[in-house]
């Protein structure tokens, strides 16, 4: 078992035939099961063609209908990903992983308005991974994004970060001393994105083949102090917490009234201090990430 | 990206907001121009800088004569103004905004930005404004009052009535407050704009609704179809090494320590900081090479970091992901010969290309430090500094 993905998994690239989409596609398709797993493309002016042996079609639509595919990783130029997002959303897929940096905010907030909305009248929910996020893997089964494949190593360790080398630097430790992970995660730098640690911790948590749990934050935002008071309650495994930004300059990306509205909780001191209390072993040395974890179980 | 009050007013007066008049001036004489061309008895000569708080600093003076405003405005015009938002060194004053004096009744507060608990947009109001508004949310929160907006309806008539009623605008000028607070709505969708603030909207003796002032933040992600907001852009308003930075993709943030630091991604840069801090220095600047550095983009990153006069040491910390470790090794090597590093290097490389990276360095000849985790990096840059 793992989170969201395994070896069976079937999977759209949206923008494909891109640069970044072809270089990748390449990297994933040659990690474990990756041949299998990513079974189409989409690209509306190359239908009917194919790339590395993948077949390309149309619509992300027409991709599921005759793949069987249920997630969808997307490499979509910023000025077009929101709308291919919304695709894959219309689409029904069950998981939609959004590589792109740089999308404009508003358009983010457009996309995720409609997708609560279509929740809300009773459509199908697709989680969204991302935007400006590395992908997720589980390894020895299948990677999709954009994480180094050869770092990882199969275990029983969840990890789950904001930041992608943030994410390589908790793996590289996990698999140096020999723990490796169950499933790993990147939620995406984007102050609008979908899945947030909350929702990576609960899947963990319900995963049999997860032990424990490393989670990675940085400044900004409400997502690991709400996954903290979460964990609290509910959480079985244990945790080790680290919050990147102690030494971050406040007010140098977001305005002091973006600081305003989220209360002021939103430095790394803040969040370590609430995660701490909610019983996460939290270091501010993040070369200690794995042995704490190896300490606690 | 920020913008000067009176570029904020333009846009707020596009959107239907009522501005005082007023007219943009480089100089002491065009200021005085200004006053009269304006008429009137008072007039408002404003310090343009891109920083808050400029009134407390001496940057916002009421002048009463057209003499005063000559004498203000050559006062202000060329100060280095400090506020709690300079630092302590100052802006120095380039541009000047003179406008017509306001018959202030009542100061409120209003502010439009992305709320990301909600992923909606957050309109906020407040009774009390012209005051800091981080302090009255402190210390008075019931005197914010918020409504969040999805963008398909935007906000709607009985939102923006609930604001304007809620923070005590009397009835006859709701009104006017409603079609504000929409104004303003709307140019921050259309703009792109990451925060949009009003403080203070001022209630005028015959009760009409006027913005006082004007605050812009706008969304980076977005520039590239907000052409307009990019030609409001003002150079001398930033720090240079972050601008000469921003001209080769890197993303770079100017600190108070001694250790420069250059890493790949954003989160690794930060802990990165985090740790020097830890193991007991500070870091000089925030410098993330991105995905995709080159050789090239590490040696002008060597420039920008040794440009500042505090630094005293460089740890440069990569995991090799898609980058390779090899390719940063040749380049920190290529940028050390260039900028023939005086000050002590620690390299600490993680992943894909490990040894080719660590074995180009050793060859190289340069007294390069190596270091196996981040811990030991930082351990090894602060003895190397102190």
């Amino acid at each position: 078992m793992s989170i969201l993905i395994n070896k069976d998994t079937k999977i759209i690239t949206q923008g494909i035939t891109g640069k970044t989409g072809q270089f990748h596609t390449e990297k994933c398709q040659e990690y474990a099961n990756g041949k299998n797993c990513f079974v189409a493309g989409v690209n509306p002016k190359k239908a009917g063609e194919s790339i590395f042996g993948i077949p390309i079609y149309g619509s992300v639509k027409e991709a599921a209908a005759q793949t069987g595919a249920t997630v969808s990783v997307i490499y979509v130029p910023p000025p077009g990903a929101a709308a291919a997002i919304w695709e894959a959303v219309e689409a029904d897929l069950d998981l939609v992983v959004c590589i792109t940096e740089g999308i404009p905010v508003r358009d983010m907030l457009i996309v995720r308005n409609k997708m609560l909305k279509k929740e809300a009248a009773g459509g199908k929910k697709t989680l969204l991974l991302g935007p400006n996020c590395p992908g997720l893997i589980t390894p020895d089964e299948v990677k999709i994004g954009i994480m180094p494949g050869h770092i990882h190593r199969k275990g029983r360790i969840g990890v789950v970060s904001r930041s992608g080398t943030l994410t390589y630097e908790a793996v590289g430790q996990l698999t140096e001393i020999g723990l490796g992970q169950s499933s790993a995660v990147g939620t995406g730098g984007d102050p609008i994105n979908g899945l947030k640690h909350i929702d990576i911790m609960r899947l963990f948590n319900d995963d049999p083949d997860t032990d424990a749990v490393i989670m990675i934050g940085e400044i900004g935002g409400p997502d690991e102090a709400d996954a903290a008071v979460w964990c609290k309650a509910n959480m079985k495994k244990p945790i080790v917490g680290f919050i990147a930004g102690v030494t971050a300059p406040a007010g140098k990306r977001m305005g002091h009234a973006g600081a305003l509205i989220s209360g002021g909780a939103d430095t790394a001191d803040a969040k370590l201090a609430i995660m701490e209390e909610c019983g996460f072993k939290v270091t501010r040395d993040p070369s200690v990430m794995g042995k704490l974890i190896q300490s606690l179980i | 990206m920020k913008i000067h009050e009176y570029q904020g007013k333009e846009l707020l007066k596009k959107f239907g907001v009522v501005v005082p008049r007023g007219v943009f001036c480089p100089s002491v004489d065009d200021a005085v121009k200004a006053a009269e061309t304006l008429g009137g008895k008072v007039w408002v000569v404003k310090a343009q800088i891109h920083a808050g708080g400029r009134g407390k600093g001496g940057g916002v003076k009421v002048a009463k004569s057209l003499d005063e405003v000559r004498q203000y405005a050559s006062q202000i015009l060329g100060m280095q103004l400090v506020t709690h938002q300079t630092g302590p060194e100052g802006q120095k004053v380039r541009r000047l905004l003179i406008e017509e004096g306001a018959d202030i009744r009542k100061e409120y507060y209003v502010a439009a930005l992305t709320d990301r608990a909600s992923q909606k947009v957050a309109m906020m109001a407040s009774s009390e404004g012209g005051m800091d508004i981080e302090e009255v949310a402190h210390k008075t929160p019931e005197k914010i009052l918020k409504v969040f907006i999805d963008p398909a309806d935007g906000l709607t008539d009985a939102q923006a009535t609930e604001l304007a009623t809620g923070i005590g605008v009397p009835a006859e000028s709701v009104g006017k407050a409603v079609a504000t607070l929409k104004g303003l709505y709307q140019c921050y969708m259309e703009t792109d704009a990451s925060l949009a603030e009003i403080n203070p909207l001022i209630l005028e003796g015959n009760g009409d609704i006027k913005a006082l002032d004007a605050k812009f933040n706008f969304d980076s992600n977005a520039l590239y179809r907000q052409a307009e907001i990019v030609a409001y852009r003002d150079l001398d308003e930033e720090d240079p090494d972050e601008v000469e930075a921003s001209k080769f993709d890197l993303s770079y943030i100017s600190l108070d320590g001694n250790i420069g630091c250059l890493v790949n991604g954003a989160g690794l840069a930060m802990a990165t900081m985090d740790t020097i801090k830890l193991f007991g220095a500070e870091p000089a600047n925030f410098l993330d090479v991105g995905g995709g550095a080159t050789t090239e983009k590490v040696t002008e990153a060597f420039q920008i970091m040794l440009r500042n006069p505090k630094v005293k040491g460089i740890l440069v910390n990569i995991f090799g992901g898609i980058m390779r470790c090899d390719t940063i090794a040749t380049g920190v090597v290529a940028a050390a010969r260039e900028t023939h590093l005086s000050v002590p290097l620690v390299v600490r490389m993680k992943g894909t290309n490990e040894d080719i990276g660590k074995k180009i360095l050793s060859d190289s000849g340069l007294p390069i430090i190596t270091a196996d985790s981040m811990a030991d990096a930082a351990t090894k840059i602060v003895a190397a500094v102190s």
